[in-house]
This record gives structure tokens, C-alpha cells and sequence, in this order.
């Protein structure tokens, strides 16, 4: 009998072991890495009873599949990508039970761009600089800093037969929708003065496009240039998740989970975290907007966010 | 021994930048150094991470735990007494580069920047020892200075998808090496052929921020026989 687990018959164009990613690593330069869409995460580890931060598989585009090597309970959140069960099409937001031998196919993506697949008790996998995130350009994390490829195995935990399990579903009115446009709540930050009010008022005017540079580390946008007033020379700082950067060329860049930990050029604010969670589902040509918030603002949607999630309560099917 | 100013500002939802002011760059980096050290003794409990580069820190906190108010007069409070004496580098590591057109595609613009020949920009830049004062942008990636203000030409306009690893670059008065390839803005001088970031060693890069860094010019043979690639 083979080890409890899965083996991946097809990888998809980009999947990859992810969790909330790694901190406190900064001074050798690594990246933080994670989950892009945190709130798909969340939802997927309170379906499956995990731990906040267990490791999931991260699925960009679609096209993944695999079979279970054993008795298995599993769940797939995210981006809207039909999912079948030995070619019977199942329902997301829920967890199912797999039994050994039985084949399970995520097809391309309807809507979103990234979906997120756990197993109760998640991956056996080593952490590496305290997580399993993979960062690909730092060729860390993950199964030896990589994509996951085909014919991989990977350790699940087994569902014990006779468990007291009972499956959970998220009520679809809870689901997120995705669209191919988002409005981003924007915190200004320390450098926004080195942006002139004309500046500011048509970055916050301006339609942008998320251009064909969009990845885990930046999206890029295209659209009314911003130009910036910034004292020279710009010493290299540390950039925070969510920064949006100008460069020179004053086209904006969202730095994203796999951001360079240090950089130098200005930035005119930082996204709400919340909001990231659905750039994230965005791709090449979404249309993108700025609204600026105050920081006591940004404070207030965290928490309610996290008060309104908890208060949930997940249905039995 | 300096004290310093300390200015505290807002970064993010989750974060606060603290720059040093001083009257150079290798003190207000070792005041940083120091700042750092007392965050992580004393504000650990709600403090996620930190990174320091040259005369700023960024701090990451746990907006769950506290918020922006109350960690930024702690953080006054611990630069307030911080304090910090200057130490004698720890190592001086030396590190292989192949300087070149060939290998260095933004030679010739220094060059032309500077007023000078391309061997004169090569000879400025090797003859000189610089310091770590961040580790950052990417794995390995240490950022060394001050480069002589002659060669200190700014970053691209439009940064290159992809820069080489080992590609040894300039920016203003910075200069570092790409330990892996990247997306990168920084003018590239030449390649060096040792790797700067080893995950699975016990000693994953050859330097740690505060240490002294200098670059030895070594011809093309040279460079392919340490294992480098053009």
C-alpha cells in the first residue's frame, strides 16, 4: 500500500505548495511569499477544520489533476474552475470524500485566475526558512523551490474510517464573485507628498489596465503616467506588501506576496490587504481603480472583515 | 558612541518605516542596526518582522495585537535610548568579477556618464572596499556602498525583465551583485562567477550585513574556469 496521499496526473500551467507565508527572514533577502488570495485560504482551512496556516496547493489557471493514493477529505476554493469527481461534476466551497483510486480534474478557470486545494490535516512537507510557501525567483520552499510537476506524490494525512466527520459547505451568498475589474482601497503613506496634488488627483482618477506583467511578485499597470517629485539620491528601503511603486517611466506597480524585500523607488501609497485578495483574481487587461482611505479607516475594515467572517457558521451537507 | 534623530512614519495598514538621521550613511546604518536589536528584544509579541536597509527600518506588526498609535510612541521610546558604537568590520570578503563589454552592457554608458574610458570605470570600481549595509531586493542580495560619486548613474527608467545572475551593477552611489536572475533596474558592469545564495547550506550566503566586500577583476578564462556562464 502506497503512502497516504495524492499523485498529480496533470500540474496545470502554474501550481505550487503555498501557506500564509514567510516572516522574519527578511535580513537574508527572502521574500514573504504565501497564498495571494488569503480569503479563498481562510475559507478552505475552516472547511477542511485545518489550522490557519496549512499548507495548500496554489492553482493558476486551471487544468490540475490528480488521483488519491487513499481514504482522503479534501476542499477547492478560489477562482471559479468546474471540478469533477471521476468525471461527475461536484460542487466548491465544500469538502468531499475521496476513497483510494479515485480521480479528481480542476478544469481552466470561468472566472478568477487562482484556486486553492486542501486536504483535512493538510501536506506533510517540510518548512524551509519557516514555511512551506514557494517563491520561485528565490528557488525556495515547496517541493525544492519549484512548481509542482507531474507524477509528484504528496503526503496527506488519512482519513480515518469512522471518524466523526460531517461535511461542510460555505453558503453561496458568502462565496466572493470574481470580475475581471477591481477597486483598490489605497492607504497614502509616508512618500505621497513627493507626488504633487495634480499628480495625486489623477492617479485616483485614471482607469488603469493590469498589463501582461502581472505575477506573485508585482502587477504591473498600464495607464495616465504619475510623475513624482523625489529627492535624489532615493536610498533602498524596505517595500511592504500592497506598496505601489512609480517608477520612472510612472507607470504603477503593486507589489505583491513575492516582492523584493528592498527597493528603491517611490511609492504614492499601499493597498488595503483585503483588496489584494481580489487583484489577485484579476489578469491581463482588468480594468483597475484607486479610492484613497485613511490608515484609522483601513483599521476599521480589518477588523470588521474578521468579526463578519467569524461569525459564519459553515452548513452541515 | 552616537545618538541619533529618528523620524517614525507610516508605511501600510500593517507597518511603520523609522529612519536614522546622522552625518553619514555607515552611522545612520549602524544606528539602524542597534534600533533593530531593541525591536526585536522588546516589541517581539506584536512586531512580525523587520527589515533594515541603510538609515531606515520597516516594521511589520501584528494589527490584531496593537495598532499604529501605540507601536509608534514604543518605537520612539526605544530610539530615544538607542545607541550605537562603532565596531571594526567582522570579515572582508573578496569577490571574483568579469569585467567587459561583453559582460557588462552598461560599461560603455558609465564610461560616457563619467567622462572617462571604460578601464578607468572598471579600475574605480574594484579599487575600492565597500561596505554591507542591507541584504534585501532578493536572496543574497547585498547592497554595498559608497560607490565614488563619479560612476553613480541612476537606475533605468524602464527596469530590464531579466538581468543575469552574478550580474555586478550600479545604482547612484550603490553597487551589489544579482545573486539569481531577476527583473532589475541597476546598470550591470560585469558577471561574477560565486554563488551568492545556497538554500540547503548551513551558511546559506558568504556575507552578513556590516561586513566588507571588495571586487577583484579577473579575465574571461578566469571567470569560466570559477564556473561562470556568459
Amino acid at each position: 500500500m502506497s503512502t497516504p496521499g495524492i499523485k498529480i496526473l496533470e500540474p496545470g500551467l502554474l501550481s505550487t505548495l503555498q501557506d500564509n507565508g514567510r516572516f522574519g527572514q527578511t535580513q537574508l533577502g527572502l521574500s514573504n511569499g504565501g497564498v495571494a488570495d488569503k480569503h479563498s485560504y481562510y475559507w478552505l482551512n475552516r472547511l477542511l477544520g485545518n489550522s490557519d496556516n496549512a499548507p495548500c496547493i496554489e492553482i493558476t489557471g486551471g487544468s490540475f489533476s490528480f488521483v488519491a493514493n487513499s481514504t482522503l477529505i479534501f476542499a477547492l476554493t478560489g477562482a471559479e474552475m468546474p471540478l469533477s469527481i471521476n468525471g461527475h461534476m461536484v460542487e466548491r466551497w465544500r469538502s468531499h470524500l475521496l476513497k483510494a483510486g479515485d480521480r479528481v480534474d480542476i478544469d481552466f478557470a470561468q472566472r478568477g485566475v487562482r484556486s486553492y486545494l486542501g486536504f483535512q490535516g493538510g501536506f506533510a512537507q517540510a518548512k524551509q526558512f519557516g514555511s512551506v510557501s514557494t517563491v520561485l525567483r528565490d528557488g525556495v520552499g515547496g517541493i525544492d523551490g519549484g512548481r509542482l510537476s507531474r507524477g509528484l506524490q504528496l503526503s496527506v494525512a488519512e482519513f480515518k474510517a469512522g471518524s466523526n466527520w460531517q461535511h461542510l459547505r460555505l453558503a453561496e451568498r458568502h462565496r466572493p464573485r470574481f470580475s475581471n475589474s477591481a477597486r483598490l482601497r489605497l492607504i497614502p503613506t509616508y512618500q505621497q507628498h513627493w507626488f504633487s496634488r495634480l499628480q495625486q488627483r489623477r492617479f485616483f482618477s485614471s482607469r488603469y489596465r493590469v498589463s501582461s506583467q502581472a505575477d506573485r511578485m508585482g502587477y504591473r499597470l498600464s495607464g495616465a503616467a504619475i510623475q513624482c517629485q523625489a529627492p535624489k539620491p532615493l536610498l533602498s528601503e524596505g517595500i511592504v506588501f500592497g506598496a505601489v511603486q512609480i517608477p520612472p517611466d510612472g507607470q504603477p506597480i503593486v507589489l505583491l506576496q513575492d516582492r523584493q524585500t528592498i527597493g528603491g523607488y517611490p511609492k504614492i501609497g499601499a493597498v488595503l490587504s483585503l483588496d489584494i485578495d481580489v487583484l489577485m483574481q484579476t489578469q491581463q487587461g482588468a480594468e483597475i481603480r484607486f479610492v484613497p482611505i485613511s490608515m484609522e479607516h483601513a483599521h476599521n475594515q480589518l477588523h470588521l472583515n474578521k468579526a463578519r467572517r467569524e461569525a459564519i457558521t459553515l452548513e452541515y451537507c | 558612541m552616537t545618538t541619533a534623530q529618528f523620524h517614525v512614519q507610516l508605511a501600510s495598514e500593517d507597518a511603520l518605516i523609522v529612519y536614522a538621521e546622522a552625518d553619514s550613511i555607515a552611522t545612520s546604518n549602524g544606528l539602524i542596526r542597534a534600533l533593530d536589536g531593541l525591536i526585536t528584544a522588546e516589541l517581539g509579541q506584536v512586531v512580525i518582522e523587520t527589515t533594515p536597509s541603510y538609515g531606515s527600518i520597516l516594521v511589520r506588526f501584528d494589527p490584531y495585537k496593537t495598532d499604529h498609535f501605540h507601536l509608534r510612541q514604543k518605537l520612539k521610546h526605544l530610539a530615544s535610548v538607542c545607541v550605537y558604537q562603532e565596531q571594526t568590520a567582522e570579515q572582508l570578503v573578496t569577490l571574483p568579477v568579469y569585467y567587459s563589454v561583453e559582460s557588462g552592457p552598461d560599461l560603455q554608458r558609465i564610461a560616457e556618464f563619467a567622462g572617462l574610458s571604460v578601464e578607468e570605470v572598471i579600475e574605480i570600481h574594484q579599487a575600492q572596499v565597500y561596505q554591507v549595509f542591507a541584504i534585501g531586493f532578493a536572496p543574497g542580495f547585498a547592497y554595498l556602498g559608497e560607490v565614488d560619486p563619479r560612476l553613480a548613474l541612476p537606475r533605468l527608467s524602464t527596469p530590464r525583465a531579466q538581468v543575469p545572475k552574478g550580474a555586478v551593477a550600479i545604482a547612484e552611489r550603490q553597487t551589489a551583485i544579482y545573486p539569481a536572475p531577476s527583473p532589475g533596474g541597476w546598470n550591470i558592469v560585469g558577471l561574477c562567477p560565486v554563488d551568492l545564495f545556497s538554500p540547503g547550506s548551513n551558511c546559506p550566503m558568504p556575507y552578513k550585513v556590516g561586513d566588507n566586500v571588495r571586487f577583484e577583476a579577473i579575465n574571461k578564462q578566469e571567470f569560466i574556469d570559477l564556473g561562470g556562464q556568459l
